[in-house]
């Protein structure tokens, strides 16, 4: 007889069972901390439901000839998925921070080479035009689109208003810099303001737009409230939010992301499938919502409105 | 604890096709898919590579320690094995075209440096049965098992080169891969 054979002896049996015991809890508590270790680093879960916005502004419903036919983009992605580092650099960061940006009172300041520089409320400005709907094609530098139903007014409709002198040739755009309600400015992600451009006859094209509006509704924090300029044909960047200063000059403004990486944004930045990121291609696009990527089309589509505005000019160099 | 580490570092993937069907993956699911596998990937090349310096350290200090020389092979083959679901991801979000791929591989460096550390772990994955050290021999086995700082390395750099901006977690994984490698040096020298 087997002395050691657990089935005959109790006590070795007993040791057997605290064996195993012992092994199931070693390897459930190292499998369970490996895997919560690797989930804290590399998990970034769940889509945060953006805060919805609250006072609506007078709609003017009307399917102008600048809007695209396409399908609009889940109001969720238009709201949760966004590029506001002021916020931080997550895509869900700006929904879950910007809710306590505070957007009134919001003065913004008009000046440079203006016949008429002031301050301005922003209830007052967007009181001065008619707000228009405008369903608009987004590409982000990244590779991603949306189709977006934007609500507000064309910028050249402002500057007729606040006339331009002879000598301008640009439009500088400043944005909000508050570290106190900015957690991305305090953390010094970038160079801060934000800073953005459009030479004067890309300002003055009618599908330039300041939108103060999404969907119908008051713009919501996230998306650049209360003004942020939507430039269709151009990469979403030069999309600036959060508008404090609109500066005429006659120097072409640096601009924030061309200061960055000079070769890998320009002060352009028209969407063109021909010329890549450095890094990346930029002929295909995924629209946010689909599953297989499309062709970006140059100038995002709008090259029948733009493409006279760079006649002559070297697109791979003024990229 | 090999069967914990290996537990362990396969769970993501069940939680991440729970995020795919409940849209925790967000917007723009196969590109945090694609991310989250990278970075996976990475982190379990460089945690198999804190091992054998992690065993080093501690019978320094007057403990022996055994599970990591056990963990180190499953730590490995599982980085592998997110690194080919990464590659998966990327090749089914660039659509068909193999030609296009190879052209893209060559013509974009990030992807040219990450297709090589992919390439370079095949070998070692081949390498990882338990019989691979004798039929090579130790010293070979061994030479040839170096090459993972260098996938670590390209694993980096790759990573460092597809952030648009924020620098600090790709800065943050070149330190430990430093530090890791530094680690052999200072075995060395003591010896």
């Amino acid at each position: 007889m087997n002395p050691d054979d657990p089935n005959k002896n109790p006590s070795s049996l007993l040791k057997t069972r605290r064996e195993i015991l012992r092994q199931g809890v070693l390897t459930t508590v190292g499998a369970l901390g490996l895997a919560t270790g690797l989930e804290l680093l590399t998990r970034r879960p769940g889509v945060v439901a953006a805060a919805a916005p609250t006072c609506a502004l007078p709609r003017k419903i009307y399917q102008g000839p600048y809007d695209t036919r396409e399908p609009v983009s889940a109001i969720e992605d238009i709201t949760g998925y966004n590029n506001y580092y002021e916020f931080g650099t997550g895509k869900s960061d700006p929904a879950r921070n910007a809710g306590r940006l505070k957007t009134r009172p919001w003065s913004v300041v008009i000046d440079g080479m203006v016949k008429k520089p002031q301050t301005v409320d922003i209830d007052t400005l967007q009181g001065w035009f008619p707000l228009e709907d405008r369903l608009y094609r987004m590409r982000c530098v990244e590779g991603w689109s949306l189709v977006i139903p934007w609500m507000g007014f064309p910028l050249a409709a402002l500057l007729r208003r606040i006339e331009p002198t002879s000598k301008a040739r640009y439009v500088k755009f400043t944005a909000l810099a508050d570290p106190k309600q900015m957690p991305g400015v305090k953390a010094g992600i970038l160079d801060w303001p934000y800073v953005e451009g459009l030479r004067l006859d890309e300002a003055m094209h009618p599908l330039t737009l300041l939108a103060v509006g999404l969907d119908g509704k008051i713009l919501p924090n996230q998306n650049g409230a209360p003004l942020r300029l939507v430039v269709p044909w151009k990469y979403g960047f030069k999309n600036i939010k959060a508008i404090t200063r609109i500066t005429l000059t006659d120097k072409q403004p640096a601009t924030t992301w061309s200061l960055i990486a000079p070769h890998e944004y320009g002060f352009y930045a028209n969407v063109n499938p021909e010329v890549d990121h450095p890094r990346w291609s930029q002929a295909t696009e995924r629209r946010i919502g689909e599953l297989s990527r499309r062709p970006t089309l140059p100038f995002n589509g709008y090259a029948e409105e733009v493409a006279h505005l760079y006649k002559g000019m070297d697109l791979r160099r003024y990229f | 604890m090999a069967p914990s580490a290996t537990i362990g570092a396969l769970l993501p993937l069940p939680v991440m096709v729970y995020d795919a069907f409940t849209g925790q993956l967000g917007a723009n699911p196969l590109q945090r898919a694609e991310q989250q596998t990278g970075l996976l990937s990475l982190t379990l090349i460089l945690l198999s590579l804190a091992c054998t310096p992690l065993r080093l350290l501690a019978s320094r200090l007057g403990t022996r320690l055994l599970w990591p020389a056990r963990v180190r092979k499953t730590l490995g083959l599982t980085g592998a094995l997110y690194a080919l679901i990464h590659l998966g991801i990327y090749l089914l979000d660039r659509g068909p075209g193999l030609l296009d791929f190879l052209q893209d591989a060559l013509k974009r460096p990030y992807i040219t440096v990450g297709l090589t550390a992919f390439l370079l772990l095949i070998p070692l994955v081949l390498t990882s049965r338990k019989d691979s050290v004798r039929k090579m021999g130790f010293v070979r086995w061994q030479r040839l098992h170096r090459l993972t700082y260098l996938v670590g390395a390209l694993g980096v750099l790759h990573y460092w080169w597809s952030v648009k901006e924020d620098h600090t977690p790709p800065l943050i994984a070149a330190g430990i891969l430093l530090v890791l490698f530094a680690l052999r040096f200072v075995k060395k020298r003591s010896r």
